[in-house]
């Protein structure tokens, strides 16, 4: 038993000196290489998927009598539409980018205004049982009316294309944010209502110290459903109201028999809806990075 | 004779949700001196936290009446300050905004920006937490937590302490290290504190007066143990102490003789 430690003992000793012997240098080279095998488990996945969607339709809409085109001539047909995002011209003849710009616009507006009136609301009823009782039931009702069911009643009320346009994403978005704000009003923990009470926090302090940040990851859940939501209607309803904007670009686009314009432009809603969700989330994050309770 | 500091005279909570009543506290009576040090010990459940959320003023009594400094205690305020047992920072502000957004508000009128930020840091110092000002409460650990709410019920400088099971989701180390921290505030500032435990060592450790409870509902104050130990105390030599041991005993056959916990036989 006691002949053989040495190899024992060894073994340990040469681990150590190898792991002493890495470099910083090689240390770094090889997270690099853990970061980019990261990166391609999350990046390669999508990129094949996309590749055979690609392939399929390709071959089935190959036929020279397809309906659909395929991805091959869609993007030959839109080549100019895609090097020339910024192009100006006459009317609603614009590069790309200044309709999705146009239509950012209208959502920017209706947005914004829905998150402001969303939030007070949402703070109302959440905090007020009559404000409850009285308002739930008919925000209940009337989220569930259709963005574009409200639009011939704005055109009505407001006569110009542009402000009903900014009214419809402004009535989308509103009843998510009013919903999870209440919600998140109505969920503050005892303690910090304790811990207001024992400081003797007036209304405005605790509506600003312990309130909004604590409602802050509800309000933000409704904010980002808002986004979605805004993003879904004014395409919608730009087809209605015309003028320059993505979604009537689709609807003139349709008019004219330019399918090839429309997928283009449909894969450019996606992303920048995408992107409108993201930067939601980013901003909840930044915002409520401290707000889980500890 | 005047009268006491703090008293709380024949104080009766009966909670009713919907058709149901349950009586929890009946006939609680007791009085505190300036400077005392009280631990109310009694098995889960029978009232303790109630009974101190009722002299926060953040739970109205059915019946009776507290008295502190003279006054009827009717509202919550920084007079009785309260460390309650889960810490309850708020998660958002870091160590330091948690004790300043308290001090900012009980001493708006009183003290200069200045005076406010030296005064927040003064009792950080007191509770050893300055090097973790700036962290959020979430990246501390749960004996710096409850530190922290300490800071802040302190820096309010309230004519009463409230400590509801401050020590009781920490590990044994933890605890004896912030038992000995507030026996040190406590003969430096010498504040009146009411302080709820289920820990026996803890009560005989601390306290001047123990109050023990019978097991509800409606539960009474079943006696109340004088700890005539002298000051400063010391854990390790009082662990042989006669007057030690037999507090502790006296304690220990309330809570498990007489006021057995029936379903915990
Ligand atoms: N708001 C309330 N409504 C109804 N019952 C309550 C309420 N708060 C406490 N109780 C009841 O009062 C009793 C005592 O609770 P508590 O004071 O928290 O006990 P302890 O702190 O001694 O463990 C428990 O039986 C609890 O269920
Ligand atoms: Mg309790």
């Amino acid at each position: 038993m006691a002949v053989s430690p040495i190899p024992v003992n060894k073994k340990p000793y040469a681990v150590k000196i190898m792991t002493l012997a890495v470099s910083p240098k090689a240390v770094a080279r090889r997270s690099l290489a853990q970061w980019l095998s990261s990166l391609a488990g999350h990046v390669l996945p999508p990129l094949i998927t996309l590749a055979f969607l690609m392939v399929f339709w390709e071959i089935i809409c190959s036929s020279p009598t397809a309906s659909v085109p395929p991805p091959s001539r869609v993007v030959s047909e839109t080549w100019e539409l895609i090097i020339h995002p910024f192009y100006v011209g006459q009317g609603v003849d614009q590069g790309l980018f200044w309709h999705i710009l146009a239509s950012l616009k209208r959502v920017a507006f209706g947005y914004c205004l829905a998150a402001i009136a969303g939030i007070a609301l949402g703070t109302l009823v959440g905090q007020s049982d009559w404000a409850m009782r009285g308002l739930d039931p008919i925000f209940q009702v009337l989220r569930t009316v259709p963005p574009l069911a409200w639009l011939p009643l704005s055109l009505a009320a407001f006569k110009d294309g542009n402000p009903s346009a900014i009214f419809v994403i402004f009535i989308t978005a509103i009843w998510p944010i009013i919903i999870n704000t209440a919600v998140g009003i109505r969920n503050i923990p005892q303690d910090y209502q304790n811990v207001a009470k024992v400081l003797r926090l007036n209304q405005f302090e605790y509506f600003t110290k312990i309130m909004i940040p604590a409602a802050a990851p509800y309000i933000f859940t409704g904010l980002r459903i808002g986004i979605g939501l805004s993003w879904l209607a004014i395409v919608a309803a730009e087809m209605l109201i015309g003028g320059v904007g993505i979604g009537f670009f689709i609807w003139d686009a349709w008019n004219s028999s330019r399918i090839s314009d429309i997928i283009l432009a449909l894969i450019y809603v996606g992303i920048v809806g995408y992107l409108l969700d993201r930067a939601i989330a980013f901003l909840a994050k930044t915002v409520t990075r401290n707000t889980a309770s500890a | 004779m005047s009268k006491p500091y703090l008293s709380l005279e024949q104080i009766d909570m009966v909670f009713s949700r919907g058709g149901t009543t349950t009586p929890v506290l009946n006939q609680v009576s007791l009085t505190v001196e300036k400077g005392d040090f009280i631990s109310i010990i009694g098995h889960s459940g029978c009232g303790k936290s109630t009974l101190l959320n009722i002299v926060a003023g953040l739970t109205t009594a059915t019946r009776g009446v507290v008295f502190l400094d003279g006054a009827v205690v009717d509202a919550p305020g920084p007079d009785r300050a309260v460390v309650f047992q889960n810490h309850s920072l708020l998660p958002w502000l870091t160590v330091y905004e948690n004790v300043k957004l308290a001090v900012d508000k009980v001493f708006s009128a009183t003290k200069s920006r200045a005076e406010r930020h030296e005064w927040t840091m003064r009792n950080l110092e007191l509770v050893q937490m300055v090097h973790a000002k700036d962290k959020h409460p979430a990246e501390v650990s749960g004996g710096m937590k409850q530190r922290v709410g300490i800071a802040r019920a302190l820096a309010m400088e309230p004519k009463v302490l409230l400590l509801d099971e401050p020590f009781g989701a920490l590990d044994a180390l933890t605890r004896a290290h912030l038992q000995d921290q507030v026996m040190q505030i406590h003969a430096e500032l010498a504040n009146t504190v009411l302080m709820i435990t289920h820990d026996v060592d803890e009560a005989v450790l601390l306290s001047d007066r123990i109050v023990m409870m019978t097991n509800g509902p409606s539960a009474r104050i079943g006696e109340i143990l004088h700890v005539p130990l002298l000051r400063p105390r010391r854990r390790i030599e009082l662990a042989s102490d006669a007057t030690y041991i037999r507090c502790r005993s006296a304690v220990l056959k309330f809570l498990y003789e007489r006021h057995r916990l029936v379903e915990a036989a």
